[in-house]
């Protein structure tokens, strides 16, 4: 394969030329959860394609089997207009397909071109591959703009930069169709406008571009035509000028949604928790967190938006006593608390709701309720002594397992067999009922499907029209705009701003980027 | 002069000991650099052992033991790749498993095969990898220190030493300039990016366990047919435990591997030559202690002591597809 | 050890571990008809060797009291996500606690010597595990080759003060002197001749019940206290243990000390019960057997004890086999042992796949939770 790239130029498509890529009646199981049901999608060459739809619709496993992740159990593919096997990634990149994965694949201790390079070395001795590559992907960087050190060391990349590396990856490999898999999650704006400018350029070249996302925005900002799927099926799809967000968001669903929570104005009553000068430097030397100080109070919900990364998630944990600051002081219900830890911050009042569930706040292995007793299991009602009485603990997972609609209402059912919203609800079961005084949330309905987000939001507005306090941290703008009283904005470990919830969109969008509003003007 | 002459034996001494360290500790560089943790050298060296032993003596050509040896030992090396690679096995299982099948197998062997106690016969010089005198040696043995460098400690070790010696520059060559290594690299960094890179993760493991157990062939094959004229039960006696000691201790790095197990090799040879010996000042050592001494030192690395150890990544840990 | 949703609990602790049992039998068989003899009889042999008479019995109980000991010992490192391989240090090292009580305290009442005994063999134990947990805990190092490590350590240690400082004078052995008889845990056919029915000789002694009795303590610990719950959690997702405001470093350390200080009680069968002196060497490799107890007995005490009891089978069948055919010697059974580690560890997946097929086909498919 060599690296020899063609120049970009607009390149005319025939009109009557068959579809780059062309999906029949794809069916996949895993075991018994049908997956993708008897799919079939047309898209044209030199397009950009969005497929979108909730967590668990089948996307990711549709694009997986397009890529030689997984055989389809039945169906066919036909990449312009040749039916093909792809039995492995190696024969989808053959076939001229290319991936960039949301969780990024990349050595960390190799170089960027090693890491461009890797599976298409061009030869068995390194030195004359890697030159070679190297003017190639000089190439490719000014032709799209992919700006990336070629020597430097993954590891010490921003995640912006990382991402160009993936892009390069799929081209040098002379992708001629591109899938991205929910490519802006880890972007600030401005690098997702600089992402689809560069997705734009790809197309016009004709260049085939598949998008799976669940943003609404970013499908009606960059996409030609979209497929909406839901539970295995492809529903519809529209092309992207003649639709609009709510009809994809019904068709995502089924049914008419309400896209915002409504609550009732509240007054917000005496401070609870307080942050003065709060800074943290990670282990790694990197600081994450910057002079954060902040105030919450009883009876609201201060939201915090931002792009992932920019320290949310250190604050989090910071709060929740898994993390010592390197600077600063914390205050709860006016007494300093940062030496206190875990445990004696839940007791105290403090609940969590992790931003990963299937990585920290369940063990996915055990019961239901070896589940809800997680960080609350010295808790003498559930055993004196040092022992843990059986029983009790089964008897108060059913007790909160109705109370929160978790369904199937089994306590001895592992954790991993719930779906995502039940076991996000199961969490929530856990941290709520405590009746803490302080509830710190990080991304409560990630990848839960729209149902449980309905009740997972009325449970937090009910819990703020109850008189606690909650800090709400999450990526999805709508969500902190549906929910907030006030919204404090994140970038680089800054608290860039504040405002409220009735601010314009653009207003967040800057300070997301780092402009404070006052700077902004 | 005197103490130059004293020493010389001692670092020959060092070198020939060094030498099974070494191919081991090398076979598991290879091994352990793409993902597959490999506790089962000290099997393979073992198994080799016999089998060079077997089948010198039975053929009488010390190359045909050679090739019996690094058969027996890959095929032990792919037995450990069908467990971890293919059936996602428990790696260190796996390998703890290697060493008891070797040991009985080898054993049970000896005594059906040959019947003395677990040995395989005496080995005439000709079945043998003797040592060879380098070109010059004899002439130069007279020079100032160069000299007896060059005829006491270079020259007359056998073929095998030779080859142990040029296998660190080649392994640093492989590893790190050819696709081959970076490929196997990847697979221990970072498995998923080398699989939608299009690289098969578990081909390019079980080449790396091959190479694995290639190596430990000619570590057994040093044992019972250069150092010795035979296989003795039990002979690699802990030597496998010690290169991948020195393993830890060089970090996965072929050069580091090769000062590492010179190093412990010295441990040892020292403790050889002093055993009962006072030394002033301190009185007789105790044999246990240096031979502990390669044991705590890495340790004592592993603590951090002595710098940090960082493993490959993905070491460990069998690779499965999930996204 | 995590059960997988789709077997049922029979199929996950007793079929597939019977299946790979099977297996390693099958090789075994094998290799014996590659050199001259009969497998059927052999299998014959060591099964009547092991359970034919109470003698055999009484040394199958024996060797599996050992195996107990050390099963348990992985077993509980394990549900916190640890490797300990270092039961044989731990064991040899108790050893030297137990022989220091009977060597240089027997002059205090027989119940007193027991018990200082028993706090002995698993203090020390959990002493030599100690250093390996710590350093995991604090300094992030691999407890599998710390433990290797130490195994090694503990060797050159325990020879040193035999053949130094705890030999009799005059004496060529590096072995201590014999307890005297008040330093040492009675025989079980000792304990029921003086209760009425008369048995066979055999090594059998009383610590069998304290394995028994450990055996409950263990069960008790892992699922039924707070404790055993935290360990729990640190060995499935360690992320959730911090989340859960568990310490992790502790955990480790004290898990690592109580798996040290179970290995330890070996020392207490093996030395005081059946030596009735300190040698070389004594743990034989039933550290390493422990594993396989473990595994194969997926981590409960209900498997551990009846992997035991297998591998206990083993070894007595497998001395009489040695004994009653030149041609075959104790090291079949060491390859026997090891093809058992092999099929229960390295490759316990190999027949479940196959065996998920068979009852995916057999029952309809399950409407899922999602």
């Amino acid at each position: 394969m060599d690296g020899r790239i063609a120049s970009p130029g607009r390149r005319r498509i025939q009109p009557d030329a068959p579809a780059a890529i062309e999906l029949r009646n794809i069916d996949k199981h895993f075991g018994s959860v049908h997956a993708n049901r008897l799919v079939s999608l047309q898209i044209k060459q030199g397009t950009i394609h969005g497929i979108i739809g909730e967590n668990g619709a089948g996307k990711s496993t549709l694009m997986s089997i397009l890529y030689g992740f997984y055989r389809a159990d039945a169906g066919e593919i036909l990449i312009n207009g040749s039916a093909v096997t792809i039995r492995s990634p190696a024969e989808a990149i053959a076939l001229g397909i290319g991936m960039v994965h949301q969780h990024f694949m990349l050595v960390e201790n190799f170089t960027v071109l090693e890491n461009i390079v890797l599976g298409a070395e061009g030869g068995p001795i390194l030195n004359r591959g890697l030159a070679e590559a190297r003017t190639a992907v000089d190439t490719l960087k000014r032709d799209y703009g992919l700006d990336v050190p070629a020597g430097a060391l993954i590891s010490g990349l921003p995640v912006g930069l990382q991402q160009r590396v993936e892009i390069l990856k799929a081209l040098y490999r002379q992708a001629e169709i591109l899938i991205l898999d929910e490519p802006t999650g880890v972007l600030t704006p401005k690098e997702a406008d600089h992402l689809f400018a560069v997705l734009r350029k790809l197309r016009d070249e004709g260049k085939t571009i598949i998008l799976i996302t669940h943003k609404l925005r970013e499908v009606m900002a960059v996409t030609d035509s979209v497929s909406v799927m839901r539970k295995g099926e492809l529903v519809k799809t529209l092309d992207t000028r003649s639709t609009t967000p709510a009809e994809l968001a019904a068709l995502m669903v089924g049914r008419s949604v309400n896209l915002s929570a409504t609550k009732s104005h509240r007054k917000p009553g005496r401070c609870v928790l307080e942050l003065r000068e709060v800074s943290f430097t990670d282990a790694a030397g990197v600081e994450r967190l910057k002079n954060v100080s902040f105030a919450l109070h009883e009876g609201e919900i201060l939201g915090v938006a931002g792009v992932a990364g920019n320290g949310q998630s250190e604050l989090l944990e910071i709060l929740s006593g898994m993390l010592r600051p390197t600077a600063g002081h914390i205050f709860l219900h006016g007494q300093s608390c940062l030496d206190l830890t875990a445990r004696s911050l839940r007791r105290r009042g403090v609940a969590h709701v992790p931003e990963d569930r299937q990585h920290m706040g369940l063990v996915m292995s055990f019961e239901a309720c070896e589940n809800i007793i997680l960080g609350y299991h010295d808790s003498s009602k559930y055993g004196a002594y040092g022992l843990l009485n059986r029983h009790a603990v089964i008897d108060d997972a059913k007790k909160k397992m109705h109370a929160y609609d978790v369904r199937p209402h089994l306590p001895l059912l592992r954790a991993s067999l719930f779906s995502g919203g039940n076991q996000q609800k199961l969490v929530l079961a856990r941290e709520i009922d405590q009746h803490p005084d302080v509830l710190i949330v990080g991304q409560p309905t990630r990848g839960v499907d729209i149902g449980a987000i309905e009740f997972i939001h009325q449970r937090l507005i009910e819990l703020r029209d109850r008189g606690k306090a909650i800090l709400l941290v999450s990526v999805e703008l709508d969500e902190i705009r549906a929910l907030s009283d006030r919204i404090l904005t994140m970038c680089n470990g800054l608290v860039v701003g504040e405002c409220t919830p009735a601010a314009a969109e653009s207003a967040i969008s800057l300070m997301m980027a780092g402009i404070s509003p006052d700077k902004a003007a | 002069m005197e103490m130059f002459d004293a020493l010389v034996p001692v670092l020959d001494s060092a070198v020939r000991l060094a030498v099974p360290l070494l191919f081991a500790c090398l076979a598991g560089l290879y091994a352990e650099r793409a993902g597959v943790f490999d506790i089962g050298l000290e099997g393979k060296m073992l198994i080799a052992a016999f089998a060079a032993g077997a089948m010198a003596a039975v053929s009488g050509s010390s190359w045909l033991g050679l090739l019996a040896a690094v058969l027996a030992s890959a095929s032990f090396a792919l037995l450990h790749g069908f467990a971890t690679i293919t059936h996602r096995g428990n790696q260190i299982v796996s390998g703890v498993a290697i060493n008891i099948i070797a040991a009985g197998l080898t054993a049970q062997l000896g005594v059906t095969w040959f019947q003395r106690g677990g040995q395989t016969p005496q080995l005439p010089p000709q079945s043998r990898f003797l040592e060879i005198d380098l070109p010059g040696a004899a002439l130069l043995r007279d020079v100032p220190v160069l000299g007896g460098i060059y005829s006491g400690i270079v020259s007359g070790h056998s073929l095998l030493v030779y080859i142990a010696f040029l296998m660190v520059p080649f392994t640093w060559w492989i590893i790190y300039r050819t696709r081959f290594g970076l490929r196997l690299r990847a697979v221990g960094e970072n498995p998923a990016a080398a699989d939608t890179a299009g690289i098969s993760v578990a081909y390019q493991r079980y080449m790396a366990v091959l190479c694995g157990g290639v190596l430990c062939g000619f570590a057994g094959s040093y044992l019972s047919i250069a150092q010795s004229s035979g296989f003795v039960r039990d002979m690699t006696a802990g030597k496998g435990f010690i290169a991948l000691a020195a393993l830890v201790f060089a970090k996965w790095r072929p050069f580091p591997a090769m000062a590492a197990c010179l190093l412990f090799g010295l441990l040892d040879a020292i403790n050889i030559r002093l055993q009962g010996t006072p030394i002033p000042g301190i009185g007789i050592l105790p044999v246990q202690l240096m031979q502990a001494v390669p044991y705590v030192l890495t340790v004592a690395l592993l603590a951090g002591f002595i710098g940090r150890a960082v493993p490959p990544k993905a070491g460990g840990i069998p690779y499965v597809k999930e996204l | 050890m995590n059960r997988r949703a789709d077997l049922p609990w029979w199929a996950d602790y007793l079929l597939i571990p019977l299946l790979n049992l099977a297996a390693a039998f099958v090789l075994s068989a094998i290799l014996l008809i590659a050199i001259g003899e009969d497998p059927l009889a052999a299998a014959r042999i060591i099964v009547e060797g092991a359970f034919g008479q109470a003698e055999g019995l009484g040394y199958t109980l024996f060797y599996a009291t050992n195996f107990i000991f050390t099963g348990l010992a992985f077993a509980l490192a394990f549900h916190a996500g640890l490797f300990n391989i270092g039961a044989e240090g731990q064991a040899y090292v108790a050893g030297l606690g137990v022989a220091l009580v009977c060597l240089y305290l027997d002059f205090l009442p027989r119940p007193l010597i027991f018990i200082l005994a028993a706090i002995a063999a698993g203090a020390f134990g959990a002493a030599w595990a100690f250093v390996p947990g710590y350093l995991q805990a604090k300094r992030g190092s691999h407890v599998v080759i710390t433990t290797i490590m130490f195994n090694f350590i503990a060797s050159a240690l325990i020879v040193y003060l035999l053949v130094n400082r705890l030999s009799p004078p005059g004496s060529m052995q590096p072995e201590t002197r014999t307890f005297s008889p008040r330093a040492r845990l009675p025989f079980l056919h000792d304990v029921l001749a003086a209760l009425g029915p008369s048995i066979s000789q055999s090594p059998l002694n009383v610590s069998f019940f304290w394995a028994l009795i450990c055996c409950v303590l263990f069960y008790i610990l892992i699922w039924h206290t707070k404790l055993g719950y935290e360990l729990r959690t640190l060995g499935a997702n360690p992320m959730a243990a911090v989340y859960g405001a568990m310490s992790p470093p502790r955990l480790v350390m004290i898990a690592m000390m109580l798996s040290g200080c179970l290995a330890g009680f070996m020392a207490l069968n093996e030395i005081m019960g059946s030596q009735h002196r300190m040698i070389l060497d004594y743990t034989s490799g039933y550290g390493f057997v422990g594993i396989a107890v473990a595994l194969m007995g997926r981590a409960h005490p209900i498997g551990i004890i009846l992997a035991a009891v297998l591998f206990g089978a083993l070894y007595q069948g497998g001395a009489e086999l040695a004994f009653e055919s030149p041609n075959i010697t104790r090291d079949m059974i060491v390859l026997l042992q090891g093809l058992v580690i092999m099929m229960a560890g390295g490759l316990e997946h190999l027949f479940r796949p196959n065996i998920e097929r068979l009852f995916a086909m057999r029952r309809p498919s399950i409407a899922g939770a999602r």
